[in-house]
């Protein structure tokens, strides 16, 4: 291990190697380097079904590393700055979930903001662990769920010494950070671990300027989507470890539900985009920004638009901005952020990554060209020309304080009803809604069901939000507590 | 030794012609560009491999693209040519002393440059001071113009590559707002003949269609691009193509041509049943 440095990819050279022996294959996967499945080879290609095989001794074994898999995860221990960097292979949820099994057992308080991804609160249904929420702060002119102010933390703090967690999500999916250092400060000093949703963050690692990482603000855990602006294949990540996390102890946890036959595909693909990223991520998120911010700049001179940025630090709750992340505002032009992501998409052949009730994001990345930016600015500018009206009567409220009535996990697994929609408020819901992306619950189970939800399911159901999370498929019921 | 440039019109169908020898080859940012001397079509210019012009068969092209409209519009005076670093359109255009000015917004300055030292058939007109060149994406360009010309001809390479965005209904709304109340529109509209051709042709009928209210399709013979049989958009604000014009009128300029005439011009939006359908399904 010694010897091997960023340039290397241990599990990336031991499949070639593997390749090159041309090994006869007598055990899983059945395909038997894709000879077995030629439709699936046609369309995915020899050289990935060749590579789509089992641990073996060349190539380790995730739920126990000890060569290639552990060398890499060395590797990008290093990259990341942490004291230890797991594998993950089911996606970043996995991470989140075994960050917070690892903090709690049945029954521990965490202290979390509302506004976390449905991972968050399923690994609460997993454990039995108790929220403690946060409100996050909300801008009322753009509608959105804030950072966690440190003040709002530090009372939780007080009021619940024995929690056991902090848990922060840092940047949110619209590009906005806490004050991380100082919260970690506040949560170490009353001896409680720190974990991160870092899902939004893995070029603050590898960038310049960008705003401080989980691991430099000395968290404990950050869980690091490296499929997102990383470059590795859908459902890859990361969990990485501060030093005063026992590693052997969080294998343990992680080995509870990730898979025995972690896909070689995956763990290639973090692998080489670690060496990347690693060996090049400056440039690449140079250039990402300067994609980002000329965007930024022709959206906002379209007018009605409005593209925001680091403007909008105010030291707390927006203690810093990802300016990678190209958010709009969308509602002064009289159409909701879905909608905008619709039209983009039915109109003009443009896929974004999500759109809410008053904004849609962009995702970019060093994949794009400008000419695809031209594309989108002008598509946005055509929206408007064409669809913009007034902005009257568009509802802006997109973070809805909760109120928590019952733990989560009691309210998952008790008994249950389903009632119609719009005679549900009043009780207590059992299961989640959200509109995915972004996949932050409107409603989460053990929560009271309010007309001001209800309300706020049928906008978002009627603007053409994509809802999930219940039973009912057609979000026209919902299960509640009995 | 025999030389010789190919091109694939489809994976089962080549078009090759002889090269005398090859005059220029470089890369621009965006593109390789190369040119080359035959015996049988002078000299011609490829781009990333594709054929662009040649000097046998350009008149066709530009006669078409240019004439169409200046011949329908009553006063075009401000005009926005998008593409066409060859000169070709510019050309014609200059023809038009009514023309008071020419915006040219072609994305790559290395076409222009090296058309004007091996193209001189077309490049021959830059220096009208009616004309104003712009290197820029065409799509960034349009979306800062409104109400501003009389007559956009989008003189675009493919549906791919760097010219992919003059083929998208982005583009195709930025252009109906930078015109006047009464503008035209003509772009090349790509080949009804084989198939992949056929559906861009569609897919880029279906987005003028929707952004402007007329929109016709008419066609010209050109033997270098893949089948000889061409189409051109023709989408306005305000004219017919047919039905407002006036041939005579036109006559009366004195333009020479060697393709185009008032009695081609209403003949040439009569289409094939095939083409008329494969147009109808998308309308």
């Amino acid at each position: 291990m010694a010897e091997l440095s960023q340039v290397d990819a241990p599990i990336y050279d031991a499949l070639r190697r593997l390749r090159r022996m041309r090994v006869v294959p007598f055990d899983v996967p059945g395909h038997k380097r894709g000879r077995g499945n030629m439709e699936l080879t046609e369309f995915l290609g020899e050289d990935c079904m060749s590579v789509d095989v089992n641990s073996m001794k060349p190539l380790d074994n995730l739920c126990h590393p000890v060569s290639v898999i552990r060398d890499a995860e060395r590797l990008a221990a290093e990259a990341f700055g942490a004291a230890n960097a797991f594998f993950m292979v089911g996606g970043t949820t996995s991470a989140v979930q075994s960050m917070i099994m690892y903090a709690c057992k049945g029954g521990d308080k965490i202290i979390m903001p509302r506004n976390v991804h449905r991972s968050a609160i399923n690994a609460l249904i997993l454990t039995g662990a108790v929220p403690v929420y946060v409100n996050p702060d909300v801008n009322n002119q753009l509608g959105i769920a804030l950072g966690m102010s440190v003040a709002q933390v530090e009372k939780a703090i007080l009021e619940n010494p024995d929690a056991k967690a902090v848990m922060v999500n840092n940047p949110t999916y619209y590009g906005i950070c806490s004050d991380l250092k100082k919260i970690t400060e506040l949560a170490h000093a009353h001896g409680m671990l720190v974990l991160v949703d870092e899902a939004h963050g893995t070029h603050f690692y590898f960038g310049e300027d960008f705003p401080i990482t989980a691991m430099a603000a000395g968290a404990d855990c950050a869980s690091v989507s490296m499929h997102k602006s990383g470059g590795s294949l859908t459902q890859s990540s990361f969990l990485v470890l501060g030093e005063r996390v026992n590693a052997d102890y969080m294998r343990q946890v992680i080995n509870l539900t990730q898979t025995t036959s972690g896909s070689y595909l995956l763990l290639s693909s973090l692998d080489i985009s670690r060496k990347r990223l690693a060996l090049s991520g400056r440039e690449i998120f140079a250039k990402t920004v300067e994609l980002a911010e000329y965007a930024r700049k022709e959206i906002n001179d379209i007018g009605g638009y409005y593209a925001y940025s680091r403007e909008l630090i105010n030291g707390d709750s927006i203690y810093d901005f990802d300016v990678s992340k190209l958010s709009i505002y969308t509602l002064p032009i009289g159409l909701a952020g879905i909608e905008v992501y619709d039209l983009l998409r039915d109109e003009y052949d443009i896929q974004i990554e999500f759109g809410d009730i008053g904004n849609i994001l962009a995702y970019i990345s060093v994949g794009d060209r400008p000419r695809d930016i031209e594309r989108l600015i002008s598509a946005l500018a055509e929206i408007k020309r064409r669809f913009g009206k007034s902005e009257t009567g568009m509802l802006t409220q997109e973070y809805i304080s909760p109120i928590v009535a019952e733990r989560p996990r009691k309210a998952f697994y008790a008994d249950k009803r389903s009632l119609p929609l719009d005679e549900a408020a009043g009780h207590i819901c059992s299961e989640f809604v959200m509109c995915y992306p972004p996949g932050i619950p409107i409603l989460a189970p053990g929560e009271l069901i309010t007309d001001e939800i209800i309300r706020y399911i049928r906008y978002a159901k009627e603007k053409g939000c994509q809802m999930t999370g219940t039973e009912d498929i057609n979000i026209e019921h919902l299960n509640v507590l009995c | 030794m025999e030389l010789w440039f190919t091109e694939r019109h489809t994976p089962n169908v080549k078009f090759s012609i002889k090269v005398d020898h090859q005059l220029y080859s470089g890369n621009s940012e965006f593109q390789r560009i190369d040119i080359f001397d035959s015996k049988e079509f002078g000299r011609f210019l490829t781009l990333d491999g594709y054929m662009m012009l040649t000097e046998k068969d350009e008149f066709i092209y530009h006669e078409m693209i240019t004439h169409v409209p200046m011949a329908v519009h009553p006063n075009p005076k401000n005009i926005l040519v998008i593409g066409a670093g060859d000169g070709g359109v510019v050309r014609e255009l200059t023809r038009y002393p009514s023309v008071e000015s020419i915006d040219l917004v072609e994305i790559d300055e290395l076409v222009v440059e090296v058309c004007k030292k091996y193209l001189p058939t077309t490049a021959c007109r830059f220096g009208d001071p009616r004309v104003h060149v712009f290197y820029e994406d065409g799509v960034k360009f349009i979306r800062r113009c409104e109400d501003m010309y009389d007559v956009i001809i989008v003189d675009s390479t493919d549906p791919f590559g760097p010219g992919e965005g003059l083929f998208t209904k982005e583009f195709y709304g930025s252009c109906f707002k930078a015109l006047r109340e009464d503008g035209i529109m003509v772009n090349q509209h790509e080949s009804p003949f084989y198939d992949e051709d056929a559906a861009a042709m569609q897919r880029s009928h279906k987005r003028i269609v929707e952004s402007f209210p007329i929109s016709k399709v008419y066609q010209a013979h050109i033997p270098t691009y893949p089948s000889g049989h061409w189409l051109f958009g023709f989408a306005s604000k305000k004219y017919h193509p047919t039905n407002d014009y006036n041939g005579t009128k036109w006559s009366m300029k004195g333009i020479k041509t060697r393709y185009y005439n008032p009695r081609l011009h209403t003949g040439a939006f009569a289409l094939p049943n095939y083409v008329e359908e494969l147009l109808k399904d998308v309308e």
